[in-house]
């Protein structure tokens, strides 16, 4: 990790500081609280390497010891989708929020749409369990050799592609105004990966049974409003409120074939 | 009923039949800005000699809203609302779609309470309607309320249209949604442009004539 002092013009930013307020908490169950920090200003600083400066001399705003933050990051180049939160307001990933393109002071908080397990940690299981819901998969295994599957049309592949970019990040439901305690909502990001499966030809052989999943219990696609907030939050721009129009043509379609064709 | 189908049920009521009620209202409420008092009693004798009128009140109107309305407050109640973050026209709109639901609940209680009831209790009769709109609609606060609540309802209309053609599949992609979204604002404007020349008609000294007979009952009524 470079050292503060190894950078050359590091004379002339020394008297520069940036100011964060980061919404830490420190268990499950505790009540969340603000920690000002004042960190030196390093040209092209992101979120991330603030928080890791914090990590390094934990130290506040008022020059008191404290608990490093935690948060969680993998990858560092947005495709994996770990190091989300909200930043000023907007859920995001930290790794490519330059603090240079940031309104001061920075203000960071947990996307509290998930259950927290620790300051910047949140726990996205609920994501990944709604992926199991509506098999986001496609089954190809068999007692003998299947063979080769039907070939997928060019131009199908390149939007099927973009929806392939989700990574599963959370921003899409920290943004939906209808994911929250009251509901059961799956978000949108499960939603469309419903639209990527049943895209697939091989997968399309199995579309009804993603279908239903998302017409059964309170969970399913009646849940969106609407307020098309997801498709301006995503990171990867996937045209989320296309999927969910797309899938509610799908659902409706499917719900007048099981009542007339039973 | 399971999440699905009672929001679809309430997705589609709410355009068949209560919107089309609600254009319906418009066209016959515009007879009395047209053709005055006269026209307007026209318009509601042709309403009520249409066969099994009960039922189809009870039908097309009654029932549908109030299964729309109820479920539509439970939609609201589920809300979060996170404006302060997206200032989208679009979340706005969401928004906006929850409380003039919430306002057009209250005011169409309101609004039966006042006319349609009134005729079950035999305080006034359909012929005259006009006049006690008049006498209604003459008085500040009682004119302010209905403004504020055909605006909200008419609004709620024309967004829950747009919204109808979204959740059914019909408008999919990004394009389609804002052409609808075009088609229903010319659908807001042309609507709630007919009901407010037809508010404004019934203050005119025109309907007051026929309000005079029944202004002591009303008084009594409504204070």
């Amino acid at each position: 990790m470079a050292e503060t002092t190894a950078a050359p013009n590091a004379g002339q930013n020394t008297s520069r500081r940036v100011k964060f307020v980061i919404t830490r908490q420190d268990t499950p169950e505790t009540k969340p609280y603000t920690e000002e920090f004042d960190l030196p200003y390093r040209p092209g600083m992101n979120v991330i390497s603030a928080l890791m400066e914090i990590q390094r001399n934990p130290v506040n705003a008022e020059g008191g010891s404290t608990a490093p933050v935690c948060w969680e990051s993998n990858c560092l180049e947005e495709v994996c989708g770990a190091c989300s939160m909200v930043i000023n307001g907007k859920p995001r990933q930290a790794c490519s929020a330059l603090v240079d393109q940031l309104e001061q002071p920075v203000r960071i908080a947990p996307m509290s749409t998930f259950p927290v397990v620790r300051d910047l940690v949140i726990d996205r299981s609920r994501m990944f369990n709604a992926l199991k819901k509506v098999k986001a998969w496609i089954p190809i295994d068999g007692t003998y050799d299947l063979g080769a599957g039907p070939r997928m049309p060019e131009k199908k592949r390149q939007w099927a592609y973009e929806l392939s970019k989700c990574m599963t990040c959370g921003v899409c439901l920290q943004a939906c105004p209808n994911v929250n305690d009251k509901t059961d909502f799956i978000g949108p990001a499960a939603l469309s990966q419903v639209r990527l499966f049943n895209a697939h030809p091989t997968g399309e052989m199995n579309a009804d049974d993603r279908l239903d999943m998302l017409m059964e219990g309170s969970d399913g696609i009646e849940g969106c409003g609407n307020s098309q907030n997801c498709v301006r939050a995503c990171p990867k721009g996937i045209p989320l409120t296309t999927s969910i129009a797309e899938l509610n043509k799908q659902t409706t379609k499917r719900m007048f074939k099981r009542w007339f064709a039973q | 009923m399971k999440g699905y189908y009672a929001r679809k049920v309430h997705s589609l009521l709410g355009l068949i039949p209560i919107s089309l009620f609600l254009i319906e209202h418009a066209i016959t409420n515009f007879a009395a800005y047209e053709g005055g008092p006269e026209g307007f009693r026209d318009a509601v004798r042709l309403l009520n000699d249409l066969p099994l009128v009960f039922f189809l009140e009870l039908f097309a109107i009654w029932l549908p809203l109030l299964f729309h309305g109820v479920y539509g407050l439970y939609i609201a109640y589920q809300a979060q609302p996170n404006l302060g973050h997206f200032k989208t026209e679009r979340n706005w709109r969401f928004v906006m779609q929850r409380i003039t639901g919430v306002i057009a609940f209250i005011f169409i209680i309101w609004h039966v309470y006042t006319t349609r009831f009134q005729i079950t209790l035999g305080n006034t009769t359909h012929d005259e309607l006009g006049g006690w709109m008049h006498n209604i609609v003459t008085q500040p606060g009682f004119f302010v309320f209905f403004l504020v609540g055909v605006i909200a309802t008419t609004f709620h209309f024309a967004n829950g249209v747009w919204a109808f053609f979204v959740s059914w599949g019909i408008t999919v992609g990004p394009r389609a949604q804002r052409i609808s979204s075009y088609i229903c604002l010319g659908l807001f404007v042309v609507v709630t442009a007919m009901f407010l020349m037809s508010l404004f008609a019934f203050r005119s000294a025109e309907f007051a004539d026929t309000a005079s007979v029944i202004t002591t009952t009303l008084h009594t009524m409504i204070g």
